[in-house]
This record gives structure tokens, C-alpha cells and sequence, in this order.
């Protein structure tokens, strides 16, 4: 009998026990599951050169895309407004859906509501559970904000929001002069970046609609849709605070997904105050720091006189370069010499470093913006960033791409794949090896089928803890994705030469 | 069934926080609401003879009010989600929009041997990923393609399953056809299945039209017919989804006591199993929830009997081995008394090491098909009181069955509102509080110990006697965790 009280096996033990292990052989005698010469020889052949040109063929099929829809981004976005509570307009599967993402990777609550529809509302439109929904959120859980967005089922039987939540306000759901921002967020349009610039825009457009901006010199920042938002948002305060900059940043989440645990559960924390984003209209300019979650937004913005710029999540030297220099730039605030000190910093455990760095192969895959800067910054080390992937990335993106993999000798022979799944990285990673993979929890799979060890710099990180509540934006967090870089290699390397009299005289013990 | 009859939970405060917790809605949401709050009581004489232990009468099965944070899921969950997202030689589509597929991607632990990718895809999200032009011009066109790019590129998977997402049936998309057409093209089992997340009020529906498609895409279809010699002890497994492995904690027990399992629904399954089931000579079904529905078909078309179990605990697990075994011959029957025999002092260790930790522990439950009330001995027998206890979309059955495990003064919630469950745990100070992960980080914030009872938070098995000992290793380690006295800062101690 396996199993004892002095030590119990759970199951990563014990199935492996004798006994289990006879069971499973028992049972697959009864699942005629194919011979296994068969499941070896089509196992090998997924990983050719025939394989892989027949499965960048796929037309119709997505295979573990790196994307989720776009309600999600409107919810993590919403979530960073002062107790401002998500309501999803539509199917209710999806909320429930969306809270337990956002929770598996925050290790954090997660508060978002849904209209509940069912048959008849796609039958006769959502309009009652509107109005009811918003009076129970209202009542129940006291946000100061409603921010609505929808489902795809919403979307296609074309629920009208602005007329819906007007009604609603007239029959009374919550006040006449309540704030509930709204935008549609179509699932079956863009990705969950999208959707965080719709309802981002949506919120801006309740507040600054008719207004006229009184330039205040300020400076809006918008983080974009970010997994590592605890750490970076705290980060790029702290670099903003040094600079003396009057800024606001548009949707702070770094509160609200970092509670403290005191007895006390807060439903909503921290989060850009209302007022502050009303005010928002007469900032000098809106620094996004990820393109692609914000095109509407900063065109929004725009509209209102105010300067605008793109970034593309700002990892490493060059990225936090360009992140204070468009901060001093839009604000006319010099880069303070405490900085610079903490760039020399980095710099100078770069070069430290930079032998078991140089050189070094990898695949990136996640949001388009996320696998530019990591990009960018491997190119830095002296490393070549060969597959980088982005589900939700487009032929601009590409272009982008191309053009930074052509700024650096290292980006020679480096691609970049909009549009691609994990399924084409899979066959990327099998024809044509790399010595590391960054992504999020998903490329343990990768890892597990083409041996890649792999690097979780990207949302969502599931499997491993409390990795966002650390910066990987400016100097520090380039410290951090350094030293995660570097773990790894060294992890690797020790395990390869960890063979008592065989291997281990490369088991250096300084390296 | 509860081995510890006669005790009595006070149901004073439970009446009192329903009564609180009500008085926060809008009254129309408290019309509706207060239906589906109750406090157990005593049963009637006719329910006491067959062995309840209090009566659940509250409403169920209903639509969820808007606004209000239901927990719920939808059909879609229910359907790809539980019943066939396991099945592991197929390949299942999540058809429409990226989203479904992908926060559902991974997150059941349904365990399973095979090679991922090659002759195996539970762990694997396959979608149409539907763009605007899909939902205007419709998404069929796109579907056979899928289809033949799926059998190309894993040419061994058995068949395919196509899960609809909302927008398949608000669209007209005729996906049955699809099916029809293919099918006959490629040669494999092709399941339309129409779980868009808005039928029904919950994930049951779609456990429902999941076993329906079982029925008419699975069974009774030419050329499945497999050269199959049976046994007088063929059983089936079903509502097993094999979770951390408890199907096969579950199927060690069942060969132990000399039966064959033919084929397990649906965790670790092949299509092979499904297919062949209706060959068995019984059904033992854990999920009553998720399955009973193609149970009762094969009862009646085949003339299979099904007969409910309990693997969770000891006790339960005794009285289960019991009752199966009455089903069979002599033989069977000492096995099985051989088998509770040979795992006795396993129990007996584990409770004497874990029981005097655990003792009149109070626990709370917020859990799906049947655990809200098939756990409740598993607690029991380790000393431990369920104070409160619901389900997210059981129907009035269920509530029936609650009642012969929960005592009188037992608070029953159904699709509990995120409001209300706050309130209750707040009201009731559990020292254990069992749910899924939408609620794990708001109670473990109000210092309350909590264990996931979906995923058996990342653990498991906790069916059969191996999952016992875990189970009862687990909830320990919850409990008495040296963090839950860290909440307090010393200068605040004499504050309050």
C-alpha cells in the first residue's frame, strides 16, 4: 500500500508507485489509444521541417494562441479606478471567467459583476437586466464607478449601452448624475490589449466629453495592459516622484491587486481617483507605455491639444532610457543624477555578466508591445532574440520589429510572427532550436515538448508566485530581468554538469 | 448517513445574517433572493425513515439576478469545461471567440496519461478564434476548414467535439450539418454541441446537452462497433473527471474489490470508453449532477442500473464499497470487506494524527455538483462541522440529498452573490471555508484558513483512501498554518 500517515503521498508521488503504475497499464488496456511505434513516429515527425511548413499553413485553426479577448482588458483597466467596479454586459460564464484569470495570476481577489443575460434576453435585447444590474451593483457593493463593458453575445444581438444605461439612470437604477463610463468591447474584435484601450477611452470620454482643456503642465501615463502592474506602477512612480514630475497615471491597478492581509478584505483599493481623471483633460501631454493598448486613447487625448507618445514597455537600458528621456521631454524635467546612478548600475552588472550572456539564442512570444522591449533588451546583452512571437501583434508590428532586429548585428536572422500561435512557435522551436524561451505559464508546455528552458516574464503567470510584485520597468526592474536571465542559465548549466564523476567537472563553483 | 447524529447546529445566527444580508438589496433582488437563502430543519417522519437528517428547502435552478456577483459559470463551462474537456484522444473546439477557450485553457486538472500534442489534447486550446467578418458572414465555411486542418495536423486524434460559444447560435451557424458532412469525409466522431454560455442559468444546462450529445453523436453510430467480450463485472465509471487523479485513486478500490471498469467518464477517457459503455452491467456515478442525465438514458435504452457512490472519506467510502458490492456475487462482497479491512489502519493512522488537530473545526462550503454535500462525512469523520454549506446550479434534487448530510441549523445558500457569502463567513467565523478561486483570496484576506474545492487547490487526489489521507493532510495544513497569527501587528494587539 503506498500511502501511509507518516508520509503522505499526494499526486506527483504517488501515481508512480508500483501499484498505481500496474493500474494505469490495466486501464490502458481498454482505451485503445494508438501503438506506440506510431505515437513515436507521429511525435517526431511534428517536430520536422514538413511538419512545421504544413502548420504555418493553418488557415482557419488557432492552436494556444498568446491572446484573450477583449472584456478582459476592460475589466483589468476599470479595476484601476478608484472603487470603480466592472459591469459586464451580457453572458455570465464570461465574468465568472474573467475573475478567476485575473485571480490565478494576482493570487488577489478579483470583483466584477455581470447582467446575467440569458435566452430571452438574446431574444428580446438586455435593456431590463441592465436596468436592474446596475441598480443592484449599485446597492450592494457602493462603487463610486460603474464602468460597463460587454460580451460577445451582447455585441451581436447590438445592445446599445449609451441608450440602455440613459434608460436605466431615468428609471432610477442610480443616480441621474452617477458616473458609468461604458464601451463596447466586441470579443470577436483584437485582443484583450483592445479592449482595455475601449473602455480606457470610454472612461475618458465620460469625464472630458465637452470639456475644454486648461493646460495644467501635468502628464497623463498609461501603463497598458501589464501582469506586472504591482511592481512597475510602484517603479514608475517612484522614478516620476524623483523627477518631480505633476503627473496622473490613467488606470493604476498596483493597489488593488496587492492587498495587504489584516483581517480585512477590501473589495476595492488605491486606483486613480476619480477627480484626478476628470482633471486629466488639461495634462500637457499622455505618455503611453504600450502602443498597442492605447491607439484610440491617445488619439482621444490628442483631440484635446495635449502631445502624445507611444512607447513599447519600457524593459532595459535603452527602453528606460527612452522612458525618462519622453518623461523629461514632455514635461521639460531633467533626469535627476540619482538615476543615472542606478542606470550606471545596471550597466555595470551587464558588463559583469556579459560573457554567459553574449550570444545567446531566444524565442519571446506575448503582447505585441511586451516582446518588442523584451526584445530590446536581450538585443542589449549581446543576445539574439531569433523567434519573436505575437498572437495579437499585426504586419505594422512586424515592421517594427524588423526594424529594431535591424538596428543591432545581433537581430540578424531574428523574425518576427504576428499573428502566430504557440502551436507555430512549438515548430519554430523544434527546426530551429534556441538556448532560452520568455513568455508566460503557457510556455511550459513549449518547455516540456522542444526542451526550451523557459523564462515567465509575461502575463499570465499561473504556476509560479508573486513575480509581479516586483519591477521589471527602468533601471531596477531591469536588475531583476537580468538576474531572472542569468538564474537560469546558470540553473541550466549546473543541472547539465551535476553528474558525480561524469559531467560535473564543468560543476564550477564559480562562475 | 452521517455517523454523528444527534447534534444539532444553532440556527439562530444563520437566520439572523440571512435577515442582514437581505436587507441590502433592492427590493425586487430581495424578493428573488430570499428564496434561495434557508436554514436546514428537521424533516419530515417519511424523510427521517429513509435517513435525512434535516430538510433543504430552498429555491434553485433559476436564473441569476443581475449585478448582484454571481459565482456562476455558464453552459459552455459545463459542457467543455466538465463533461468533455477530458476526454482526452479527442480533439474539443472551443468554437467562437478566443476568450472561452483560453481562461478555461489548463484550469480543471484533469489528469491524463498520454502524449500532448500527438495522441492526446485535454491540456491543449484549440478555437476558431472568431473575427467580425465570422459573426457576418457566419462561421461554418471556417469550421470545415478547422476540421480538416485538425485532422492533418493530429492524425491521431479519435474525433472532435465542437463546443459553441454565445455568438454560434445567436448567428444560425448549422454546425450539425458541419458535423454530418465531415464526418462522413474524414471518417471520425464529429460532436456538434450547442453549449452557448446564455441557454439555461447556469453551467447545468450545458452538463445536460453535453450528455445528449454523448447520445446522438456517440452512441448507436455505424462502424463503432468494437469486437468487445464483456465480463459479468463491467462496470462503468462516470462523473469522474479524474481531478489531481481521483478517478484513478477511485478505480484502484474498484479493481481491489474485483471489478472491471470499462470505461471512465469522462477524466483520462478515450472515446473508445464512451463508446463502449453502454456494454457495462452497471453505472456507478459519482457527479449525479454533471451525468445523471445519460445514465438515465442507458438505464432505459440499454438496461444499464446506475447506482450513486461516495468516495470522499472513510466512512462514505465504506458504505460505498458496501452498497456496489451488494450488486454483485458473493465474491464481490468479501472483497469488499476484505478491501475496508486492509485500509483500516490507513484510516486509523490518519485520523489519529490528524483528528485531535481538526475536532469541532467548523467549515463552510461554496462548491459546484456535488460536493456541497458528498465532502460533508470526508469532514465528519475528521471531527470537523459544515455550518454552511451550497451549491452554484444544483436543481431541487440535489438540495433533496443535501438533507441526509447536513445537520438541522445548517445554512444553505444557492448561487450565492459575492455580498452575500462575504456577509455569512463574516457573521459565522468558520475555521475553514471550502469554494473556488474567485473566492479563495477575499477570505484568506479576513484571516479565515480556505481550501479550493473545485482544484483541489493545485492538490488531490482526495478520492478513495489514498485521497483521504491527502485530504485530511490538507485541510490541516489550512488550518493550522503559522501565517493566520501574523495578521495583527503587535503594537495593534491591545488596540481594539
Amino acid at each position: 500500500m503506498p500511502q501511509s500517515a507518516d508520509k503522505i503521498l499526494d499526486h506527483a508521488p504517488l501515481f508512480r508507485e508500483p501499484e498505481y503504475k500496474e493500474m494505469l497499464a490495466r486501464k490502458a488496456e481498454f482505451e485503445n489509444m494508438p501503438p506506440a511505434e506510431q505515437v513515436t513516429q507521429i511525435a517526431d515527425w511534428t517536430k520536422s521541417w514538413d511538419y512545421r511548413e504544413k502548420n504555418f499553413a493553418r488557415e482557419a485553426l488557432s492552436v494556444n494562441p498568446a491572446k484573450a479577448c477583449q472584456p478582459l482588458g476592460a475589466v483589468f483597466v476599470a479595476s484601476g479606478f478608484e472603487r470603480t467596479m466592472s459591469f459586464v454586459h451580457g453572458s455570465q460564464g464570461c465574468v465568472a471567467y474573467y475573475r478567476s484569470h485575473l485571480s490565478r495570476h494576482f493570487k488577489e481577489p478579483s470583483s466584477a459583476v455581470s447582467s446575467s443575460m440569458t435566452e430571452d434576453a438574446a431574444v428580446f435585447g438586455g435593456l431590463n437586466n441592465m436596468v436592474d444590474g446596475l441598480a443592484n451593483t449599485y446597492q450592494l457593493y457602493a462603487p463610486k464607478m460603474i464602468a460597463v463593458s460587454t460580451t460577445c453575445m451582447a455585441e451581436v444581438i447590438g445592445d446599445d449601452l449609451n441608450a440602455f444605461i440613459s434608460t436605466a439612470k431615468e428609471k432610477g437604477s442610480v443616480p441621474a448624475d452617477y458616473d458609468v463610463p461604458f464601451a463596447h468591447t466586441p470579443a470577436f474584435v483584437g485582443s484583450h490589449v483592445t479592449g482595455y484601450d475601449n473602455m480606457l477611452k470610454g472612461i475618458l470620454e465620460h469625464f472630458w466629453k465637452g470639456a475644454t482643456a486648461k493646460p495644467d503642465g501635468s502628464l497623463n501615463i498609461i501603463p497598458g495592459f501589464d501582469g506586472f502592474a504591482v511592481g512597475n506602477n510602484r517603479e514608475l512612480k517612484r522614478m516620476l516622484d524623483m523627477m518631480g514630475v505633476d503627473y496622473t497615471i490613467l488606470s493604476d491597478v498596483s493597489d488593488q491587486f496587492d492587498t495587504p492581509s489584516d483581517g480585512e478584505f477590501r473589495m476595492y483599493d488605491g486606483g486613480t481617483p476619480i477627480e484626478a481623471t476628470r482633471n486629466a483633460v488639461n495634462a500637457a501631454a499622455t505618455l503611453s507605455l504600450q502602443e498597442y493598448c492605447t491607439p484610440k486613447t491617445l488619439e482621444y487625448a490628442a483631440s484635446f491639444g495635449q502631445k502624445t507618445k507611444a512607447l513599447h514597455y519600457p524593459i532595459g537600458v535603452g527602453g528606460t532610457d527612452e522612458l525618462l528621456a519622453s518623461i523629461s521631454e514632455l514635461t521639460g524635467k531633467p533626469v535627476p543624477e540619482a538615476l543615472e546612478l542606478e542606470r550606471g548600475r545596471l550597466v555595470d552588472a551587464l558588463a559583469d555578466s556579459q560573457s554567459w550572456l553574449h550570444g545567446k539564442t531566444y524565442a519571446i512570444y506575448g503582447d505585441p508591445d511586451f516582446v518588442y522591449g523584451m526584445a530590446r533588451f536581450v538585443l542589449e546583452t549581446g543576445g539574439e532574440p531569433r523567434h519573436c512571437l505575437a498572437t495579437n501583434g499585426s504586419k505594422v508590428w512586424e515592421a517594427q520589429m524588423q526594424a529594431l532586429f535591424d538596428s543591432s548585428p545581433f537581430g540578424a536572422g531574428c523574425k518576427a510572427w504576428g499573428g502566430r500561435d504557440l502551436w507555430h512557435m512549438r515548430s519554430l522551436l523544434a527546426t530551429e532550436k534556441v538556448d532560452l524561451l520568455i513568455g508566460n505559464s503557457y510556455g511550459k508546455y513549449l518547455e516540456r515538448d522542444t526542451k526550451t528552458p523557459l523564462i515567465r516574464l509575461m502575463f499570465p503567470i499561473f504556476d509560479r508566485h508573486h513575480h509581479h510584485r516586483f519591477p521589471v520597468w527602468g533601471y531596477q526592474g531591469g536588475l531583476r530581468v537580468l538576474v531572472t536571465l542569468l538564474d537560469k542559465i546558470f540553473d541550466c548549466l549546473d543541472q547539465d554538469t551535476i553528474e558525480p564523476g561524469v559531467t560535473d567537472y564543468s560543476f564550477d563553483l564559480t562562475r | 448517513m452521517s455517523l454523528d447524529e444527534g447534534t444539532i447546529n444553532d440556527s439562530a445566527l444563520p437566520e439572523r445574517l440571512i435577515a442582514e444580508v437581505l436587507e441590502a438589496y433592492p427590493d425586487k433582488a430581495r424578493k428573488r433572493r430570499q428564496k434561495h437563502l434557508g436554514v436546514s430543519v428537521t424533516p419530515d417522519a417519511e424523510e427521517k425513515a429513509e435517513g435525512a437528517l434535516s430538510e433543504c428547502d430552498v429555491k434553485s435552478n433559476v436564473k441569476s439576478v443581475p449585478g448582484v456577483m454571481t459565482i456562476r459559470g455558464c453552459a459552455y463551462a459545463g459542457s467543455k469545461g466538465v463533461v468533455w474537456g477530458p476526454v482526452k484522444d479527442m480533439v474539443h473546439i472551443s468554437h467562437g471567440p478566443v476568450g472561452c477557450g483560453q481562461y478555461s485553457w489548463s484550469q480543471r486538472r484533469n489528469y491524463y496519461i498520454g502524449n500532448t500534442g500527438v495522441d492526446s489534447f485535454v491540456t491543449m486550446q484549440f478555437t476558431s478564434d472568431f473575427q467580425e467578418r465570422d459573426i457576418v458572414f457566419g462561421g461554418d465555411k471556417k469550421l470545415e476548414k478547422i476540421i480538416d486542418e485538425i485532422d492533418a495536423l493530429f492524425p491521431l486524434s479519435k474525433g472532435i467535439s465542437i463546443q459553441s460559444e454565445c455568438p454560434i447560435g445567436l448567428i444560425g451557424d448549422d454546425i450539425e450539418a458541419v458535423s454530418r458532412k465531415k464526418k462522413k469525409e474524414t471518417g471520425k466522431t464529429i460532436v456538434p454541441v450547442r453549449c452557448e454560455g446564455f441557454r439555461g442559468v447556469s453551467q447545468s444546462l450545458g452538463h445536460h446537452i453535453a450528455n445528449d450529445a454523448i447520445r446522438d453523436w456517440v452512441f448507436n453510430q455505424d462502424g463503432s462497433e468494437e469486437a468487445f467480450e464483456t465480463t459479468p463485472y463491467d462496470v462503468n465509471v462516470i462523473g469522474d473527471y479524474n481531478i489531481g487523479g481521483d478517478a484513478w485513486s477511485s478505480r484502484i478500490l474498484l479493481e481491489e474489490i474485483g471489478l472491471r471498469v470499462v470505461g471512465n467518464w469522462s477524466g483520462d477517457a478515450t472515446l473508445a470508453e464512451m463508446e463502449r459503455a453502454p456494454k457495462a452491467r452497471l453505472n456507478l456515478i459519482h457527479c449525479y449532477r454533471s451525468m445523471n442525465y445519460i445514465c438515465r438514458y442507458m438505464e432505459e435504452k440499454y438496461s444499464i442500473p446506475w447506482v450513486e457512490y461516495n468516495f470522499f472519506g472513510p466512512s462514505q467510502i465504506a458504505a460505498s464499497l458496501r452498497k456496489i458490492a451488494s450488486l454483485f456475487d458473493e465474491t464481490v462482497q468479501q472483497n469488499a470487506e476484505r478491501v475496508i479491512a486492509k485500509y483500516q489502519p490507513l484510516v486509523d493512522a490518519v485520523l489519529a494524527k490528524f483528528r485531535p488537530r481538526l475536532e469541532g473545526k467548523t467549515v463552510m462550503l461554496y462548491v459546484g455538483g456535488l460536493r456541497p454535500r458528498h465532502v460533508v462525512n470526508a469532514y465528519d469523520d475528521l471531527g470537523m462541522v459544515i455550518t454552511g454549506t451550497g451549491y452554484e446550479f444544483a436543481h431541487t434534487d440535489d438540495y433533496q440529498r443535501t438533507g441526509h448530510y447536513v445537520r438541522e441549523g445548517t445554512l444553505i445558500y444557492d448561487d450565492v452573490t459575492g455580498y452575500e457569502l462575504e456577509r455569512f463567513i463574516e457573521g459565522m467565523r468558520p475555521d475553514l471555508v471550502g469554494s473556488g478561486i474567485k473566492e479563495k483570496y477575499p477570505v484568506q484576506k479576513m484571516g479565515i484558513p480556505f481550501r479550493q474545492m473545485h482544484s483541489w487547490d493545485y492538490s488531490g487526489p482526495y478520492h478513495g483512501y489514498d485521497g483521504f489521507a491527502i485530504f485530511a493532510r490538507d485541510m490541516d495544513l489550512a488550518i493550522n498554518n503559522p501565517v493566520w497569527g501574523l495578521f495583527k501587528a503587535p503594537w495593534k494587539k491591545d488596540a481594539a
